[in-house]
């Protein structure tokens, strides 16, 4: 186990160096100065290197990079061009929005799909199994985006439920709860989509195996047999895809943030891209896919601990 | 043929004539602003009615569709053209040290988040069809090249193979002459799902204002503009994405029909 876990570690840091020397190469591509655009079409030439030198930018490219690794691995993340404000608090203001909305879509789509993917399966081939295996087609074939709009519509314009955007903050934990419902609602459901069909076919696939036949043939019943054994078995590949979600969940929380208008990561890193704070764009993307990367390790940690047999491969 | 891949032929199949319809005919100009015939019910001279600028919608759907086809084919097309032949070098030299790089190269791309990267890479070079393309495109490369890898392994064992190899083909020929035309049905079907995974993704980039630019009619930018419009005609705002859920619930469905048609065993490769 300790050889895996030092395997995976090492593969961990080395995707995390690639990934940040791919982010900073992209980002070395954008034309235009952030210092000359701060300054505007009137600055002298002296007023832009002195800019550039306090914002960092006069080094090499390779000085550069490794300030920027070096500065992000003891939690200094640049300061933000147009805010004049660490990243670092940028984010961990922002990070109180994305990440509650993360984490209540994906309980959501977990509280939803884990029961209906379950139902499918013990219903196989009768018509409440159709009937969930629609709804989900349906599901994934829905941009989130638009399904945010439609949340819109019936609930806050029509209804008036609940309120069209905005955030109001954590000062009023009910309202903040009550904001990020329907963005909510909207990135879980294509997820919970995916999420209920990954979980009847393993479970379809559990039914199948020689335990279950013995776990009946011991005198369980079916509702038994599914529940003891059948679904613990099924959680393996759930769990993955639930990791892998996590990933779609960050990526689609950019777009619903959009659509919500909730100051959240993903409408930072919008702002920086238009407002040509590359330090912000740099360091938040990089955040995300560090998220990413780890979540992955996590899993596969987990399944290492939970099935022995993972542990050779 | 299986009914799955029937039903969803009917949407994707009237999609791909609207589009190809709409490079010679439309209803209406596109790119023509009518104020005075703005926010017309649907009728008349305006099938779908029109748009708060007084656009033709149905005309406007048309186009839509050849853009989110286009750009969805293209980048399914840079996928497989990069991914299928990186894919079939890794399995012909399973273990080896090319093997080992481009699979890594390959985790690396899927520990990004897709959309992320694809908002970052629109974002550098200016948002534009031929960018969300690329962007899209970049991402379908890895699973091709995983597909591609996954189901030539399987192949590279089989007493052909041997056959070929003892009667003196080199890898390169083996791999074209015959692993590929046996994963050939692995790799159609994962094209229909990137192929809708694409529609998706461009009609998220466009929505967001970096997809193909105004006046190019796009899905995702009439959703953007239907947005404000929403209380006064949520018309605009549903029919771009009923367009949407049918193409791509259209193609899952040929996805599936064609998995099954092609080989019964593959029912589980798709997560």
């Amino acid at each position: 186990m300790l050889r895996y876990l030092l395997g995976r570690l090492l593969s961990l840091s080395l995707s995390l160096a690639a990934a940040s020397l791919v982010i900073f190469l992209v980002i070395e591509v954008i034309p235009g100065d952030p210092a000359s655009y701060m300054l505007g079409l009137n600055a002298t030439e002296e007023t832009v290197a002195a800019l550039r030198a306090d914002l960092g930018l006069d080094g090499t490219r390779t000085e550069r990079y490794f300030d920027w690794v070096g500065g992000m691995l003891t939690g200094d993340f640049g300061t933000s061009y147009t805010y004049r404000v660490p990243v670092a608090e940028l984010v961990a203001d922002r990070l109180w929005v994305s990440l509650p909305l993360a984490a209540i879509a994906l309980l959501l789509s977990t509280a939803l799909a884990f029961p209906l993917g379950t139902l499918a399966a013990a219903t196989r081939g009768r018509v409440t199994d159709y009937g969930i295996m629609g709804a989900t087609q349906l599901g994934i074939a829905v941009p989130n985006f638009w399904f945010a709009m439609l949340l819109v519509l019936v609930f806050a314009i029509t209804l008036q439920w609940f309120s069209a955007g905005g955030f109001p903050g954590w000062s009023d934990p009910l309202a903040a709860l009550k904001a990020l419902t329907l963005p909510a609602v909207a990135l879980a459901l294509p997820q919970a989509s995916i999420l209920a069909r990954v979980m009847r076919s393993a479970l379809l696939d559990t039914l199948g195996q020689d335990y279950i036949r013995t776990a009946r043939a011991k005198g369980l019943s079916r509702r038994q047999a599914v529940l003891r054994h059948a679904l613990r078995n099924a959680l393996i590949p759930a769990l993955t895809i639930i990791g892998l979600q996590f990933s779609f969940l960050l990526a689609g929380a950019i777009i619903i943030e959009n659509v919500f208008f909730l100051p959240g990561l993903g409408r930072l890193i919008f702002q920086g891209i238009t407002q040509r704070d590359l330090i912000v764009v740099e360091s938040v993307t990089m955040l995300l896919v560090f998220a990413v990367i780890l979540v992955t390790f996590l899993v596969d940690i987990a399944y290492a601990a939970v099935d022995p047999r993972l542990r050779t491969r | 043929m299986p009914r799955a891949f029937l039903i969803g032929a009917v949407p994707t199949a009237l999609f791909l004539l609207a589009a190809l319809l709409s490079l010679a005919w439309t209803p209406h100009d596109v790119e023509a602003l009518q104020i005075s015939a703005r926010l017309l019910p649907p009728g008349g001279d305006y099938l779908l009615g029109t748009d708060q600028f007084g656009r033709d919608l149905l005309s406007m759907l048309m186009v839509g569709a050849r853009t989110s086809i286009a750009v969805a084919l293209v980048a399914v097309g840079i996928g497989m053209g990069l991914g299928v032949p990186l894919g079939l070098a890794a399995a012909a030299t399973r273990g080896s040290l090319l093997d080992e790089i481009i699979m890594r190269g390959n985790d690396l791309i899927f520990a990004f988040p897709s959309l992320v990267i694809a908002i970052l890479i629109t974002a550098v070079f200016g948002p534009s069809a031929v960018n969300a393309i690329l962007a899209i495109g970049i991402f379908n490369i890895p699973v091709f090249a995983r597909v591609a890898r996954g189901g030539a392994l399987s192949l590279w064992t089989l007493d052909y193979v041997r056959a070929a190899r003892v009667a003196g083909k080199g890898s390169v020929r083996i791999s074209a002459e015959h692993i590929l035309p046996n994963i050939a049905n692995l790799l159609i079907v994962q094209a229909t799902i990137q192929f809708s995974l694409g529609i998706l993704a461009e009609a998220a980039l466009s929505y967001v204002g970096l997809g193909a630019q105004p006046p190019t009619p796009s899905w995702g930018r009439m959703l953007a503009e239907a947005q404000t419009m929403i209380y006064t005609a949520p018309r605009l705002a549903l029919l771009p994405g009923l367009a949407i859920v049918a193409m791509v619930l259209g193609l899952n469905l040929m996805g599936d029909g064609l998995r099954d048609m092609l080989d019964p065993r593959l029912r589980r490769v798709r997560a």
